[in-house]
């Protein structure tokens, strides 16, 4: 069971792929757009533009995700001291920073689509960047840290997390409002809601095999160092 | 009851080395006021609005640039002598010893504001003490908290090679909303009419989120700084 889950869960998503793509490009209309002074789908602001919303709020919910599993996961490493709690946090946020930057990608050219410019500290746009500061931040920490690597990381996942509220606080009250989108799932029209949770299916299965692929590796990486171990002090290798 | 003498007696420590050598303090006055001295050449129009607008971010900068000196430099100073293992080993609980560090941290920091904040009142022509209590409130929790974040970072990145770089790849986007409730109250307080409600709720906002990350490296502090 447990060997076959990457293959299984990317099968998955390689199927809900396909689904997505063909129920975001061929059921619904193109010319709904978001009506960013209405606050409300209408007119035609954003044309084909619109479909990237699809991908984008699903790679966003990922990215948000991850914090949050890479944060508990941290408090179970540091509590318990588990280095299979560890290997989660790292490859969750390992993952994230690519589902982040995709997030950011694609935040990006739906600003330049509805508000024609490129970035506009919109709230989320915001949150989400820092959000994905931490996660690089992590990496980065992960990758130089040395001995204390993990510790250290595990450190950071953790205030990221608690810090999330206070972003979103932060954000939310801004001195400077600009054009807002709330609601989003809510106010969805109803043939736009399949491809919606199609696409959020579909983001969820990549990201859990892509977790469990990273987490396999990191074992595997272990386990063959730890042989090759074995092999020196018995004189097997040299 | 116990716990606060002798957290107060570890900041005392570090802050008696200090006063002795004046190393840390001293250098990080000096950078302070260069930044300030950079500031006024790099923004060069001196008008009222820019002032108004710019001097809130050159105090918060000045905060975190100086703010990461001292703390990589403070935990250095127990790595060269290999003194954090005495300090961990001594027979105090481990908060006594992240409560002292974060408080002496605290000091340093608020040391560089207070010359930062007059040089800056004084060559951009800031009214910054128009609203003093309000901002020496709000400098004061904004060093209370980045001693707390940082003096845990710092002390887990004390065997860490390359821990002068990744100390502010740590602090800076865990900080991020502690800069920004610094800079907002900043501001707020630098307008004409002056927006108290703003100022307060930022100061608010920041004696929350100090208070959380307090609570949780107390949580934190033992099982990241182990040795």
């Amino acid at each position: 069971m447990k060997k076959h889950a990457v293959p299984v869960l990317a099968a998955l998503g390689a199927i809900g792929f396909v689904v997505s793509i063909y129920l975001i490009f061929m059921t619904t209309p193109l010319e709904w757009g978001w009506d960013t002074r209405a606050d409300r789908l209408a007119g035609s602001s954003l044309f084909f533009n619109q479909k990237i919303f699809y991908f984008h709020v699903a790679n966003s919910i990922v990215l948000f995700t991850a914090v949050f599993v890479s944060g508990i996961a941290s408090i179970l490493f540091l509590w318990k001291r588990s280095p299979k709690a560890d290997d989660i946090a790292s490859a969750s946020t390992d993952v994230a920073v690519a589902f982040g930057a995709a997030t950011l990608v694609t935040g990006s050219i739906w600003a330049k689509a509805a508000w024609d410019v490129w970035w506009n500290w919109e709230p989320r746009l915001t949150m989400s960047l820092l959000l994905w500061l931490i996660l690089v931040g992590y990496v980065l920490v992960r990758r130089f840290a040395g001995p204390s690597a993990d510790r250290v990381a595990a450190g950071m996942a953790i205030f990221g997390m608690v810090g999330v509220p206070f972003i979103y606080t932060m954000v939310g009250a801004d001195s400077h409002p600009n054009s807002g989108m709330n609601g989003t799932v809510f106010t969805l029209g109803a043939r736009l809601v399949p491809p919606f949770l199609a696409s959020m299916v579909t983001f969820f299965l990549w990201f859990a095999a892509l977790v469990i692929a990273r987490v396999q590796s990191t074992r595997d990486e272990r386990e063959v160092r730890e042989l090759r171990e074995q092999g020196l002090d018995l004189g097997v290798l040299q | 009851m116990a716990l606060v003498r002798q957290a107060a007696r570890i900041a005392w420590k570090d802050l008696r080395v200090e006063l002795r050598s004046k190393e840390i303090i001293t250098t990080m006055m000096f950078f302070g006021a260069l930044l300030v001295v950079i500031y006024s050449f790099v923004f060069p129009n001196h008008n009222d609005k820019v002032m108004r607008w710019s001097v809130p971010g050159m105090l918060w900068v000045s905060i975190a640039f100086a703010g990461t000196i001292a703390l990589g430099r403070a935990f250095d100073r127990e790595r060269e002598n290999d003194t954090m293992r005495a300090l961990l080993l001594s027979p105090v609980p481990r908060l006594a010893v992240f409560l002292g560090k974060a408080v002496a941290m605290a000091v340093l920091i608020l040391a560089v504001a207070v010359i930062v904040t007059p040089l800056l009142a004084l060559f951009l022509d800031a009214p910054l003490f128009d609203h003093g209590g309000e901002l020496a409130l709000i400098i004061v929790l904004g060093a209370v908290g980045m001693a707390i974040v940082g003096s845990i970072f710092a002390a887990t990145l004390l065997k860490v090679r390359s821990r002068d770089v990744l100390l502010p790849v740590i602090l800076y986007p865990l900080l991020v909303p502690l800069f920004v409730a610094g800079t907002e109250t900043t501001s707020a307080l630098l307008k004409v009419p002056v927006d108290l409600e703003t100022a307060w709720y930022w100061i608010r906002f920041l004696g929350i989120y100090d208070a959380a990350f307090l609570v949780l490296s107390m949580w934190v502090f033992e099982s990241l700084v182990i040795e």
